[in-house]
């Protein structure tokens, strides 16, 4: 049953449900209540969720921009830790590889740049 | 545990052609964030001319003879690949050329000044005055042509899928950047993306459940699994091919899930439509091809009556809806699914004529909607498009040689002889009756009646631009020399393909045997 490989896979769902239930819990348990407006609403900081209409009913845009380029980055370190962690197998030619995929990156990175991605006002 | 790591074999002449629109996309990327604004416009259209033609004599001169699988199994470079690449790529030179149409302003007047700003608001009006524009469009077209190349030479249904996707995301941007009617082009992009993600997962659940079905992902194993027959696994063998067709008979247009067709159509900047009406079809149809043909054609009795029940209503309904239209854009849009729906006749036929067929019937549909959705940028009502067929009556008197292009174009959809859609159709419909069976001759006869029902639509279009009187105030511009270039293409390949299709039907038998 143990050899069974996908046991580990039910111990880190395990783990993971047990984590998030008694993290939501050990916070409902030991957290201070003092409610105010703002502890309120659905996010502490950041945009407003349901904008109003006085606001031009418009969810502005520039968080999903620093979303985006934070999944640009998300998505680089996801193939640059398989690569990291093999690299000694892998030699010359998966580093040639990596350096032109970390290019095509930072074409992605230099056009939110430079068209003013990176500017909050 | 430690397994040896063995590197994939990767042939670079073979995949030369994709490289190279790669390049080309991310040096127009680059071109966005480091070149003047009032200079992009013509270093965008040279960076997409210069990647376009370098990939197209690439293709010819080098990958056309490195025949066989590389990545891994995961490109195949065959007959078909190469002939549908090199077509791809001469379909996205000529909507370049449409696009790229300025009409004497500072920018493309296809496209919205700003993409970000609100419909109507002083940041948009102010962008406008500014001369901006949206040359973005370039990139993105590329990025989309690198999917539709790989999408016809995937060999494995996760590659398929990466390529549906990098076709399909930049279409569901440019088909929102149009100048006027900002509103709807938004709409129909939001439409286009809802749907389109929703027929990508439909994709993607069908491809995990041929995984599990063959261990593999590769269409080739796919085949030799179902050579095998497992009675354990069959349960996920028709739902997984179900599915997967989904996905792709979406992408066509096949009713029923054409859904998205017309209003995509109507809302996307024009010569973006014309763009998406020829070579998304191409490079879809490629998939189909190669899956229905090479992978899956072990069972294709088991799903082949419901591929032909969609090719039926795909003809049906869509020319019966075409008779309804009274936009011309959209009127285009239902011809083209039931366009989609007579190329479908060909596949059906699962023989190599069936190949070379539907290959000549896309090149030919092709180049004739390109020129058309390029001749409908020009018809102005104050300004902006007039596509209500009402305001184009009397165009034939007022702007004779464009309505004549465009009746020229409409001749060609229906089918008449010494255009391209006739040789076009015949080749399409031959292989259906003599390897089709009886089912493929019931196929023919209901094509034929359509064709009749949407010839008469493209007759009524004609008799109203030639023969009745219509307001004086809409006129057709005169296109720059790109735009004149393209429509002239078009035109020509559209009578040439009438006349003498003997060279690119050759082309197309000779490359219409898939690699295994």
């Amino acid at each position: 049953m143990i050899d069974n490989p996908y046991v580990p896979l039910l111990f880190f769902m395990t783990l993971g449900l047990l984590f998030a239930a008694g993290s939501v819990g050990a916070g409902q348990l030991i957290g201070p209540k003092k409610a105010n407006a703002a502890k309120a609403m659905p996010y502490e900081c950041g945009l407003q969720p349901s904008p109003k209409a006085e606001e031009g009913g418009r969810v502005p845009i520039k968080y999903y921009l620093t979303a985006m380029l934070f999944i640009i980055f998300d998505v680089e370190s996801l193939f640059l830790f398989p690569f990291a962690v093999a690299f000694n197998q892998l030699g010359l030619f998966a580093l040639v590889e990596m350096v032109l995929f970390v290019i095509t990156v930072f074409v992605a990175y230099a056009y939110v740049w430079r068209r003013g991605g990176l500017n909050w006002d | 545990m430690n397994q040896e790591f063995t590197m994939v074999e990767i042939n670079y002449w073979a995949i030369a052609p994709l490289l190279v629109v790669v390049a080309g996309a991310l040096i127009g990327v680059l071109v966005e964030a480091f070149v003047a604004r009032a200079s992009r416009h013509n270093v965008q259209l040279g960076v997409g001319l210069v990647t376009y033609l370098a990939a197209l004599v690439v293709l010819l001169a080098k990958s056309r003879t490195e025949h066989g699988l590389t990545m891994g199994g995961s490109v195949v470079i065959d007959g078909p690949s190469v002939f549908l690449m090199a077509v791809i790529l001469c379909f996205a030179l000529l909507s370049l050329l449409v696009m790229a149409e300025r009409f004497g302003g500072p920018a493309a007047d296809a496209f919205t000044p700003m993409g970000a700003a609100t419909p109507g608001s002083d940041l948009e009006r102010s962008a406008e005055s500014a001369g901006w524009g949206t040359t973005e469009a370039v990139p993105l077209m590329m990025i989309s042509v690198v999917g539709m190349m790989l999408f016809v030479s995937s060999g494995d249904l996760l590659t398929m899928f990466v390529a549906l996707e990098v076709l399909s995301l930049p279409l569901y941007v440019l088909t929102g950047l149009a100048r006027r009617r900002r509103l709807l082009s938004q709409e129909a992009a939001l439409k286009y993306f809802l749907l389109g993600s929703f027929s990508s997962a439909f994709f993607l659940f069908g491809a995990a459940l041929l995984y599990g079905y063959a261990g593999s992902v590769d269409i080739a194993r796919i085949a030799l699994a179902i050579g095998a027959a497992s009675p354990v696994l069959d349960g996920l063998l028709l739902p997984g091919v179900a599915l997967v067709l989904i996905g792709l008979l979406f992408k066509v247009g096949a009713v029923p899930f054409h859904a998205w067709t017309p209003d995509a159509y109507q809302g996307a900047p024009t010569p973006v439509t014309g763009f998406m009406a020829a070579a998304t079809k191409i490079a879809a149809f490629g998939a189909i091809l190669r899956l229905a043909y090479v992978g899956l054609s072990g069972n294709r009795w088991d799903w082949e009556p419901a591929l032909i029940a969609i090719a039926a209503l795909t003809m049906v309904i869509g020319a019966v809806m075409t008779v309804t239209q009274t936009d011309v854009k959209r009127l285009l849009a239902y011809s083209s699914i039931a366009h989609a729906g007579f190329i479908l006749v060909a596949v059906m036929s699962f023989d190599v004529t069936g190949v070379s067929g539907a290959m000549f019937y896309l090149v030919c549909y092709g180049f004739t909607t390109i020129a058309a959705f390029a001749l409908v940028t020009l018809v102005r009502h104050e300004g902006s498009e007039a596509t209500d067929l009402s305001q184009w009556a009397g165009l034939g008197r007022r702007s004779p040689v464009v309505a004549g292009a465009f009746a020229i174009c409409l001749l060609a959809f229906a089918g008449i002889p010494l255009t391209s859609g006739f040789t076009a159709k015949f080749a399409a419909f031959a292989p259906a009756i003599s390897h089709g069976g009886a089912a493929g001759a019931w196929l023919v006869v209901i094509g034929v009646l359509a064709s009749a029902v949407t010839a008469y639509v493209y007759f009524r279009i004609i008799v109203t631009m030639f023969f009745e009187e219509g307001a004086g105030d809409v006129v057709a511009i005169t296109p720059s020399t790109l735009t004149t270039i393209a429509i002239a293409i078009g035109l020509v390949l559209t009578i040439l393909l009438g006349v003498l299709p003997g060279p690119v039907l050759e082309a197309a038998t000779q490359s219409a045997q898939f690699l295994r």
